[in-house]
Parts: C-alpha cells; structure tokens; sequence
C-alpha cells in the first residue's frame, strides 16, 4: 500500500511545484531556471503516478514517461541554447537578453 | 502518513529547496538530484517501479551530467557564479512573495481540497505497475504515443547538432 493517504501526496506535490515556481521567478541564471522547471515536470509527474495508483490505472504512468522523455529533449534543446548565448555573450544574465522586446 | 513517505518528501523538499537558495551552480545540480532521489523512492511507494528506475538513471544520472557537463564546459570563466551576486532585491522580493502566495494556495488546496469525498488509496492487484505490466500498456494501448516519443528524441538530437556542433562554418 502505498505510504501516505492521498492527499498528502498532492499537497507534497503542490509544494514541489511552487518551490520551483520559486526558483524561476528568483534565480537569473537560465542554469537554475532550467533546473527549477525540471522539478516543476517532476511535480506534475508524481500527480499523474498518484493518480495513475488511486485509479488502478496505468494511462498516468504512461503520461509521466512521456514527460520524462519529453523533458530530457527539453533539457538537451535548452542546454544547446545557453551554450550558444555564453559563446556570444560573455555572461548570461537573463534580465540581459531583451533584444526581441524592442 | 509512514516514516517512509515523511523522509521522502522532506528529501525532495530539501532538495527544491537547495536549488532556490543555493549560489554554486554544482550545489544547485547536487540540490536537484536529492529532489530526484526523494521522488524515485515516492514512486516506488505507488508502485511505479519502472518509472523509479527511469527517474534516476534518466534524470539522476543522465540529464544531471548533462547539466554538469554544461557547467563544466562554461565555468572556466567563473561567470556563472557572479551572475547571481548582484540580484535586484524588488525582484526577489517579488518572486518570493507571488511564489509563497502560490505555495500557501496550492498546498491548502491539497491538504484539504476532496476530502469529502474518499481519498483513500484502494486496494489493488499486487502485479499493478510491475515492468512487465507497464510494458504491456505500453507496446499495446499506448503505442502510438511512443513512436512520437521517439520521434522527438530524433528530432532533439537533431536540432542540437544543427544549434551547437558547427562552430564556425
């Protein structure tokens, strides 16, 4: 069985989420947002398994693989990304890269 | 709520934590892979066993030394860390307030949202969620959405090499 009841899952995933909702919003370096978003993913995926588990279902634990392999093509599109804006620049502050704004 | 689930979570809220808060780029990666490893034990205790696996060899292992490759490859002129120095504190402020107000709503939403209705776990076949299980959905229902995934993968690696491998063409 599993270890807590539900709701406790939930709200440890809400947590999850928000922490790194935090990290987006605070953090400057495109790095720790990236990171922060990862365990945003992450949050979402413990819903689905959650849920997946509550409803004696696998179709949650399906869609949380596709995030993981999604996010993974993320992570490596992104990180390609952030090389090229360090190659260009000499330092990467994202309050810095604004020249589609004008 | 067992022992187990209170170490877990506090594991991976510790490890959401250290990202926010700490100023070392290898700190932040080593933050994130406790978050990692804390979320691999929970999904084990809902008995997705292969999803427990995948987390931490693809996330832990895979994503993580990706991330720390990136950091290695760029900290050479020690700029990451100067990056966070200098933060505007309204921004900070700002962040941590609208972020806090989201915590306080979505964990008050989870702790006490449904509870009229039955929130406990049901019991199940032992054999829910083993790999062979998870395979089966996988190859038959689901075997659609899979080939997608591998077509992103492709396409990711592509995208990549086309971004990054030529350097000065």
């Amino acid at each position: 069985m599993p270890a807590a009841s539900m709701n406790a899952y939930v709200a440890l995933a809400a947590i999850l989420f928000s922490l790194g909702g935090i990290g987006v919003l605070v953090r400057r370096s495109p790095l720790a947002m990236l990171m922060s978003v990862e365990i945003m993913l992450n949050a979402a995926n413990l819903l689905f398994i959650t849920f997946s588990r509550v409803h004696g279902n696998l179709d949650g634990q399906v869609m949380a693989f596709i995030v993981i392999t999604v996010a993974a093509a993320e992570v490596a599109i992104g990180l390609a990304i952030i090389v090229l804006l360090f190659r260009r620049r000499q330092r990467a502050d994202v309050d810095e890269i604004a020249e589609l704004k004008h | 709520m067992s022992l187990l689930f209170v170490i877990a979570g506090l594991l991976a809220i510790a490890g959401a934590l250290g990202l926010v808060l700490a100023t070392q780029p290898v700190h932040q990666v080593l933050a994130t892979v406790l978050n990692f490893i804390g979320l691999a034990v929970l999904y084990l205790s809902l008995q997705a066993e292969l999803l427990a696996v995948v987390q931490i060899i693809v996330y832990g292992g895979a994503v993580m030394v990706l991330f720390l490759f990136v950091i290695a490859l760029l900290s050479a002129t020690k700029e990451l860390e100067r990056t966070e120095q200098k933060g505007l504190p309204v921004q900070r402020i700002a962040g941590f307030s609208i972020g806090g107000a989201m915590l306080l709503m979505l964990a008050l939403v989870g702790l006490v949202g449904g509870l009229e209705y039955d929130t406990a776990f049901p019991a199940v076949a032992t054999e829910f969620g083993e790999v062979g299980h998870f395979g089966w959905a996988l190859f038959t229902t689901h075997v659609f959405p899979f080939e997608v995934l591998a077509f992103i993968l492709m396409v990711a690696v592509i995208g990549v090499v086309i971004l990054v491998g030529r350097q000065k063409a």
